[in-house]
Formats: C-alpha cells, sequence, structure tokens
C-alpha cells in the first residue's frame, strides 16, 4: 500500500538552489576575466572533469561521516591503493592499453577499476572493524587511528611498490583531445565527467528510491531510532564504508590516470582536498559534495590561469568564503 | 494473566550515574501499565533499557521467555518491540510514507492497517507525501505512535506520548491508545498527564530514585488521593 492519495501536501521547504547555482555563476563570471572563449571552454571542462574525479573520492567519505559519525582521515589510503592496484592490470597488460583499439583499452581500463574497487572495499572492510569499530563514538581517537592508518598504508606502498613515481599512460583511445573550432576538450576529460555524473545518478538513487537508501538517510538523521526500528545500522555502517572505499579506490586510479603518474603520498595529498570538499558540501550530504568537489576544481583551475600564485591557497580561500556564508556548509544534513 | 514482560533487580549505570537501582516489575499480557514517578525518577531510562538503548549493568529483564538484557536494540525491536520515544523520533528527512515504510520491516504496508491508523490519524493519510520535518508537533507524535502500530507488536514501549500536545490532541491519542489496548496489545505507557494515566492504566508503577515504590490497579491509585500526594506529591483530582 503506497499509492495512497494525499489529500494535501504540506508546503515543501523552499529549494535551496542558491549553492547549485554557484559553479555557473563562477564559470560565467569567469568569461570576461579569461578573454577568451576556447581558453575559458577548456578551463570549464578541465574543472568539471576535475570536479567530478574529486567527488567520486569523497562521495563515500561524507556518507561515512553522516552516517556513521566517523572522521577517517585514512580515507586517502583507499586512494592510493585503489591507484596502486590500478597498475597491477594496466601495466602488465600495457600492450593492450597502448593498442590502437577501443575494445583492448577498454578490456584493460574495466577490469584495472574493478580489481581497484574490489580491493579498496577489501581493505574498507578491515579498516572499519580493526581501526575504526574499537573507536565508535570517541573522535580524538579516530583522528588518530586513521591518521596512523593513513601512515602505514602509505608506507607499506613504499615498501611493496618502492619510492619511485610510477608512470602511468593513458591508453591511446583516450589519449588525444577533441577539437571543435579553437576549443580543444582532451578525451580522458570527457570519461572522467561521465563517470562522475553516473556516480552521483547511482548515489542519488540509490538514496532516494531504495529501502537501504531510505535506511541511510534516516540513520545519518537519527541512528538509534533505526535500531529501535529493528535494523542492525552497524551492518549498513559497514556497507557503507565499503562503498565508500570502493569509491575512493576507483577515484584514485581515475586521478591516477589523469595524472598519469603513481606514487605513494598521492592519498596523502588528496586527503587535504577531499577534506575540503566534504565540508564546503556540508558533512553528510552527497550534493553538496558534488558542488564544493566542483567548486574547488574552479577555483584551482580558473585560479591558476588567472593568478598562478593563487592557486596554491585558493581551495583554503573558498572552505573560508563558504564557511563564512554558510558555517555548515553549502548543504547541511546533520547537526554535527 | 501472564506475564509478558518481567524485570528482575535491574540496575542501569549511565557515566558515573546509577539511574535504575534494582528495579523490579512485570508487565501483564494484554494490559496497559502505566509507568509513573517524578521527572528524574528513571522512567526513560527503564524504557531505554528495556530497548536495549541503555545496556542494564546488571538484573534480568525477560520478555515472553526470552533474555533480553544483553540483546542489542535491534534484536529487542525483532522480538516484537514497538518503541515510542519522548523525542518522538520521527525522520523529518524522509515523507510521512517513506518513515512508515521503514516501519513495516517485514514487508510492504500493509493495507487493513492503515486504513486503521488513517481512522484515528486522518493527518497522516492528509499529508502522506510530506516532509515528516514539516508536520506539526502533534503530527509527528501520531506519525511516532503510527510507526509502532504499522506492524502487530507484542509489546509498545510509550515514552510520554502526550508530553507539550495541546488538550485536543491529547483527547485524539488518548481514543487512538484506548483503541489499540482494546485490539489486545500490551502497553508499557509512561505518562505525566494523570487524566491519560487514569483513562488508558489497567496497573500502575511508581518509581522513584530508580526503584519501583508503588504497584497496584490503577483504580485504585486514582481513588486514593493521599497516597497520590505521598507517592506523586500532587493530587490526581488537582489535575483535572
Amino acid at each position: 500500500m503506497t499509492d495512497i492519495a494525499a489529500t494535501d501536501v504540506l508546503p515543501k521547504p523552499k529549494r535551496d538552489l542558491a549553492p547549485l547555482a554557484l559553479p555557473v555563476v563562477l564559470a560565467l563570471l569567469m568569461i570576461p576575466l579569461i578573454g577568451s572563449t576556447s581558453s575559458w571552454v577548456t578551463l570549464t571542462v578541465a574543472s568539471l572533469a576535475m570536479g567530478m574525479m574529486i567527488f567520486i573520492m569523497a562521495s563515500g567519505l561524507t556518507l561515512v561521516f553522516g552516517l556513521m559519525d566517523v572522521l577517517n582521515f585514512g580515507h586517502g589510503a583507499f586512494i592510493a591503493v585503489g591507484a596502486y592496484v590500478g597498475t597491477l592490470v594496466l601495466l602488465p597488460l600495457a600492450s593492450w592499453a597502448q593498442a590502437d583499439s577501443l575494445s583492448a583499452n577498454l578490456a584493460v581500463l574495466v577490469p584495472a577499476a574493478v580489481l581497484s574497487m574490489a580491493v579498496s572495499a577489501a581493505l574498507g572492510l578491515v579498516v572499519e572493524r580493526v581501526l575504526i569499530l574499537p573507536v565508535y563514538g570517541q573522535h580524538l581517537k579516530q583522528i588518530l587511528m586513521t591518521t596512523g592508518g593513513l601512515i602505514v598504508a602509505e608506507q607499506v606502498l613504499y615498501a611493496l611498490w618502492g619510492p619511485q613515481i610510477i608512470p602511468l599512460p593513458l591508453p591511446t583511445a583516450l589519449r588525444g583531445s577533441f577539437i571543435l573550432g579553437d576549443i580543444v576538450i582532451a578525451k580522458y576529460r570527457v570519461l572522467a565527467m561521465l563517470v562522475g555524473i553516473v556516480v552521483f545518478a547511482g548515489i542519488v538513487l540509490v538514496l532516494n528510491r531504495t529501502k537501504i537508501g531510505l535506511l541511510i538517510r534516516a540513520g545519518v538523521e537519527n541512528r538509534e531510532m533505526v535500531e529501535a526500528l529493528g535494523y542492525r545500522i552497524r551492518r549498513l555502517f559497514l556497507g557503507v564504508f565499503m562503498t565508500g572505499s570502493a569509491l575512493a579506490g576507483l577515484g584514485g586510479v581515475m586521478w591516477a590516470l589523469y595524472r598519469e603518474q603513481v606514487h605513494a603520498s598521492m592519498g596523502d595529498e588528496l586527503t587535504v582536498l577531499v577534506f575540503i570538499v566534504v565540508i564546503i558540501g556540508g558533512l553528510g550530504s552527497i550534493t553538496g559534495c558534488f558542488v564544493g568537489a566542483i567548486l574547488v576544481a574552479m577555483v584551482a583551475n580558473y585560479g591558476g590561469f588567472l593568478v598562478p600564485k593563487l592557486a596554491l591557497v585558493s581551495n583554503i580561500l573558498l572552505m573560508v568564503a563558504i564557511l563564512l556564508w554558510r558555517p555548515r556548509g553549502l548543504y547541511a544534513v546533520t547537526s554535527r | 494473566m501472564s506475564a509478558l514482560l518481567t524485570l528482575s533487580g535491574v540496575h542501569t549505570h549511565i557515566g558515573r550515574y546509577h539511574v535504575l537501582q534494582g528495579v523490579d516489575f512485570e508487565v501483564t499480557q494484554g494490559q496497559t501499565t502505566m509507568l509513573l514517578g517524578r521527572n528524574g525518577a528513571g522512567k526513560t531510562t527503564t524504557l531505554r533499557t528495556i530497548m536495549g538503548l541503555w545496556q542494564a549493568s546488571s538484573g534480568a529483564i525477560t520478555l515472553g521467555g526470552d533474555r533480553i538484557e544483553q540483546r542489542a536494540t535491534p534484536d529487542v525491536a525483532r522480538l516484537g518491540v514497538g518503541y515510542v520515544p519522548e523525542s518522538m523520533a520521527v525522520f523529518s528527512d524522509l515523507t510521512v510514507k517513506e518513515n512508515l515504510l521503514l516501519a513495516a520491516r517485514n514487508g510492504p504496508l500493509d493495507d487493513t492497517q492503515l486504513i486503521w491508523i488513517f481512522g484515528f490519524f486522518p493527518a497522516l493519510k492528509k499529508f502522506w507525501l510530506s516532509r515528516a520535518g514539516s508536520l506539526s508537533g502533534g503530527q509527528k507524535q501520531m506519525l511516532s505512535i503510527a510507526r509502532a502500530i504499522v506492524e502487530p507488536r507484542k509489546l509498545l514501549l510509550i515514552d510520554e506520548p502526550t508530553k507539550g500536545l495541546a488538550p485536543a490532541i491529547v483527547m485524539a491519542l488518548i481514543e487512538c491508545l484506548k483503541e489499540i489496548k482494546r485490539r489486545g496489545a500490551t502497553i508499557l505507557l509512561v505518562e505525566q498527564n494523570f487524566h491519560a494515566a487514569r483513562e488508558l492504566g489497567d496497573t500502575v508503577l511508581v518509581m522513584d530514585n530508580g526503584t519501583i515504590v508503588h504497584r497496584g490497579e490503577m483504580a485504585a491509585l486514582a481513588a486514593d488521593v493521599p497516597l497520590q500526594e505521598r507517592l506523586l506529591g500532587l493530587s490526581l483530582e488537582q489535575h483535572q
């Protein structure tokens, strides 16, 4: 019985579109500042692609915080592990990746992504059971444990793969650009945008159209009451943690291909960026995380083009500005 | 009639506070047992301890023959215990429909049960697709109770359902709880509203300082003004 005709609907809270409009406004404001249309399009596409990859990496973290109230400073480990695991497929099968055939390229790319996600999810299972479980509800200990976990993971990667940067060339089909007049759009960036949009749509669909999604949304709001209704939320926690880790792994391998290199400290470096996105977006908000990731990427790209020296602090400045405007982030979900 | 729920020597500590200090009582099958007492006496802690939301540090809690004091909250709920917390705890980001869908753990929502619920809570049908967060306080309480009864439960634990509500809503809630009672439900009800307590209670337990200091028939307590004054510090008559 779900087709009840509600005879009335209370006025819905006003849809908060301001954060969604922010990237659009920012992009439009940049047109006169950048001057050249082709440069603006290139920078905008680069921002969207970079934003989507950051979103993929950050989405799991925001759900983990929103639902489980866990501050996982070790999230970057899943990103780095995902990237390294990707090389286990991409490098031995380099001949397929460099073949002039889309199907051969995909035959190596898809398994690399799937394996990265699987290993990161498995690592997530171990981390949740060993590091997080004993410190639920204790933020300080969570920070210490997960930061320690990140350091250990980084050192293990150094021990296994060595300290050198591993080059990871893009598969042939993804190299090069689409050229539309003066506008040049890198093929890989288009793929990154598409994957990011699919991941975002998938998460939104699951959260809004499935019972698991209902439980996650309810759990973000009141974990205790979800348990009092008979649901074992710890299992849900574990599922969300593993999914978040898998997405970080996928983001890791995508980022490595974007940079065409892998190194052990990449997780460390990206952790800061991912946390900025999660804080800007509002802890626990997927839409906020999506918008926040695009904003961070836009500020980095536009800022790097217009005022290169500002690029180093642009993300921090963005975070300060957003938090002055909305102290709980663009879309505040939890009261935490 | 047999006891559905039994607490024997239950102690609960919250941090360094020793809140329940040896609670003993029984809730009889098919009856409504009122749990009364001053603020801070341990009523809410008792319900939360039964639900497993706070762990009993010692003592035994038995539900229909099963020991539950060490069980996790979801396992207690799965034994057929419905819980309506003092805070209502509706999921404000979810619609009325989604709140009830979550509460129907064993399958889709049952038509007959919903029609029955809409009979005394028409607002829930009216605002079926509205966000629970936009409901009034009384409507949220209705949703909270509806969530507990959307599927048949062995035992209902209800914590101060009339708290802070307008008199008209209180009357509607009392009628609803009477109807639930008529259907044979077993209820343990914490209530500060003495009118509601007298209307609904078969038996009564009075708590003070974490122990049960009185147990008996509700009607007997309602008729005994000196006893009310001694146990509760006021009389039912003054509360009419």
